[in-house]
């Protein structure tokens, strides 16, 4: 095409100018450029400190704002929210932590994977002085912080389950629940009085989170030995692991059992309990905020400690909850001390416990004067409790293969029976030593 | 009636390698050199990572403690192919590949000839039967996983009157409801793909020879078997083909889904659990390699079976 040499010249503006404001746009370019990369800079304010944190609804973000408040400009810290799974925060944080980035700074931590990020050395074992400055944690909370006989994350919250229950349908089913109750005897009286037993059955780590429950419950115990990592001795071929394949094969055949056993979660379980059949739930602390609205089903609520497996012998509750990591590759470990110790404060404990539903790791942030307001005195003495019979998950590097393992030869609930236990632990052992695929 | 095919129109080239001419023998350097820079990039990008992934499935390789790493040589490799849960994956990924394909050819052919043959609001059902296709995987899977749900799900309350259908049925508490809740979602979502190939090659058949045939007395059926589909035959094979592979790589129904549980696991989730939630480098990448090698399968099975012409479908022959 042809294209008049008078068009494209008439158009253009005269050479020199067109050079000279090239250099003029050149240096504003580079003028913001430098005023941009000032500000990023440390002279730009104090250094941000990254707080990866599980899903909450806002506890630690405003924990976040107060401690960069209270920290007079030494530090910010922002929060990143992971996905709401346990197992894909471990997996992203792992995957970021196994490449060397350096923009993590803490991480709120998950007591199912905490061993394995501190054998990867991921985390930094908390430092002595700075243990001495942190409140003194339950027992339980302390165990699931703890690798190699070092404290590797600051526990900040503490999760346990109780035995939630209808009152009504407690009294109509002439169950005395101030003292100990068995598995059996909560499940035969639902089943003979039209109710349900809600449990996380799904095939997910919730599932794991019960069998382990009701095998410590037992007296037993599903690794033995877990600093051997893949030589871990695997007892759930036991006597406490058939009471544990009992308690599964009596509810998932019952009329007990809810029709989305095999799918069912800590979610799934609470609008039923709501309805004419809910009888019992295990379930963690959040329940008692959860029907802080409804107030029929609130008034009519009880609990108490977590079920026995075998009668006589105390149960050990599920524990969960968070602790707070700090990343090898961060740049800023003192600071990040720092921020360590204020939010684990027992005010803040306290103040996350009101927010959330989730509950102090200490008996200091049990303390706190609005969390005493907000809940029963016999509830969070309850809590109490329940953390210090807890039997925490084996701390093993390599829990999430056997948790995996668990899951694939324990699910669905219907399907175990009294051989379970023994094909599990065959398949676990033959997992960990790469001879089997998960 | 006999079957009545176009055939392609006779070209001029000899048997053999033809002598180019020295200006198309320039162009054909050029041409070379033009694309140099792409393929050296795509070489870069796709053969870097399976070469990688050969290397590692050579490993006993976990992320998270990489001081146990190992040779094993193709140790991985018999440890997966020894494995019921190998053989259980690839089976399901088989089922499930081969259901969904035969339902959407069938269904998505009957979509292709709504969409040649409607007059009125062409665009509107056009864009109405593409919808589902423009939704994202994972999204319409969270939908699906709703609709199946015994707890909120519409389809135990609008189905019950089915015999097979219960009112309390947990679509995900065994195997095969499972397998048929994620079935139905991947026919839902990509039967628009599957017609929108077809649509291609039904636009292709000649009226004339339709009409041609109706002339000499043909019934519509006799039409479809004799003329139409025949016609489109390459078409059809390369809409099974596309759609085939795309269906043994299954996963993101599977993942929202079930998450595997009630033995619904496909190869490829059976490979992401591996690589990414256990962190099994070595073990992954075998997995990895073992997929590849069975698409490749898979095309090459098709592609010499049905002897598709990929050159005539897109209308080069």
């Amino acid at each position: 095409m042809h294209i008049p040499r008078r068009s494209r010249g008439a158009a253009a503006p005269p050479r020199r100018t067109s050079r000279r404001r090239r250099v003029t746009g050149s240096l504003a370019v580079l003028a913001t450029a430098a005023g941009l990369l000032t500000a990023c800079g440390s002279n730009g304010g104090p250094p941000t400190l990254v707080w990866y944190t599980n899903p909450d609804p806002g506890g630690q973000a405003a924990i976040a704002a107060r401690c960069t408040a209270a920290s007079n400009g030494a530090y910010k810290i922002e929060t990143q929210v992971l996905p709401q799974d346990a197992s894909q925060q471990r997996v992203q944080l792992a995957r970021r932590l196994a490449a060397g980035d350096s923009s993590i700074d803490l991480m709120s931590l998950d007591p199912a994977f905490t061993a394995e990020f501190a054998a990867a050395k991921y985390v930094v074992p908390v430092p002595q002085d700075v243990q001495q400055k942190l409140p003194e944690a339950f027992k339980g909370a302390v165990t699931a912080s703890t690798w190699d006989n070092q404290l590797v994350v600051a526990p900040f919250w503490s999760n346990v389950q109780l035995l939630w229950y209808r009152k009504s349908f407690a009294q109509k089913a002439g169950l005395d629940m101030s003292q100990p109750v068995t598995w059996d005897q909560i499940i035969d009286a639902a089943a003979k009085n039209g109710g349900t037993v809600g449990v996380q059955a799904n095939k997910y780590e919730g599932y794991v989170v019960w069998i382990n429950a009701l095998v410590m419950g037992a007296g037993g115990n599903l690794v033995t030995d877990p600093n051997a990592g893949v030589h871990a001795k695997i007892d759930v071929n036991s006597t406490a692991g058939k009471d544990a394949a009992d308690v599964i094969d009596k509810l998932a055949h019952s009329k007990a059992a809810e029709p989305d056993l095999s799918v069912s979660n800590e979610g799934t379980v609470l609008a039923p309990f709501a309805t004419d059949k809910g009888a019992f739930q295990v379930n963690w602390t959040f329940i008692y905020s959860n029907y802080a609205t409804d107030k029929a089903t609130l008034n009519d609520l009880g609990w108490t400690q977590y079920p026995e497996t075998v009668q006589g012998q105390p149960s050990r509750p599920p524990y969960g909850g968070i602790g707070i990591g700090v990343s090898s590759t961060s740049k800023h470990q003192d600071l990040d001390w720092q921020a360590v110790e204020c939010i684990t404060s027992p005010d803040n404990q306290g103040q996350y416990a009101v927010d959330t539903g989730n509950m102090p790791s200490s008996q200091a942030g049990y303390a706190y004067d609005k969390l005493k307001k907000a809940y029963p005195a016999s509830l969070l003495q309850q809590f109490q409790q329940s953390v210090t019979d807890a039997g925490p998950r084996p701390l093993t590097p390599y829990w999430s293969d056997i948790s995996g393992a668990i899951q694939s030869t324990w699910h669905p609930a219907s399907s175990v029976s009294s051989s379970t236990p023994a094909s599990s632990q065959t398949f676990i052992q033959q997992v960990l030593e790469g001879k089997k695929l998960l | 009636m006999t079957t009545t095919v176009a055939t392609p129109a006779q070209t001029d080239t000899a048997p053999g390698k033809a002598h180019l001419s020295d200006r198309s023998a320039v162009e054909n350097r050029l041409g070379q050199k033009l694309v140099a820079p792409a393929v050296i990039v795509m070489v870069l990008v796709t053969a870097y990572p399976m070469i990688q992934a050969l290397y590692l499935s050579l490993f006993r390789y976990r992320l998270t403690t990489p001081d146990d790493k190992g040779f094993v040589g193709l140790g991985n490799y018999g440890v997966i192919l020894g494995d019921s849960l190998f053989w259980k994956d690839t089976l399901n990924t088989v089922i499930i590949m081969v259901a969904t394909v035969a339902i959407e050819l069938v269904v998505g052919f009957a979509f292709a000839m709504v969409m040649h043959r409607i007059m009125v609001a062409r665009g509107l059902m056009r864009t109405a039967i593409l919808i589902p296709y423009g939704i994202v995987t994972v999204v319409s899977a969270f939908a699906w996983q709703f609709a199946f749900s015994i707890n909120n799900g519409f389809v135990n309350s609008w189905f019950h009157w089915l015999p097979w259908i219960a009112p309390q049925q947990n679509w995900f508490g065994d195997h095969w409801h499972a397998m048929f809740a994620i079935m139905a979602s991947e026919i839902w979502k990509t039967t628009p793909f599957m017609s929108l190939l077809l649509l291609a090659g039904l636009s292709q058949v000649s009226e004339d020879m339709v009409e041609a045939a109706q002339v000499d007395g043909a019934t519509w059926w006799q039409r479809l078997y004799k003329v139409i589909l025949p016609n489109m035959r390459a078409a059809i094979m390369v809409a099974v083909l596309f759609r085939a592979l795309d269906a043994f790589r299954i996963f993101d129904n599977i993942a929202i889904m079930t998450a595997g549980a009630q033995n619904t696991e496909s190869s490829s989730f059976l490979t992401y659990r591996q690589v990414i939630q256990q962190m099994q480098l070595g073990m992954g990448s075998a997995l990895s390699v073992l997929l590849f090698i069975a698409v490749l399968i898979i095309a090459f099975v098709i592609v010499k079976l049905f002897k598709v012409d990929l050159a005539s479908a897109r209308g080069e022959g």
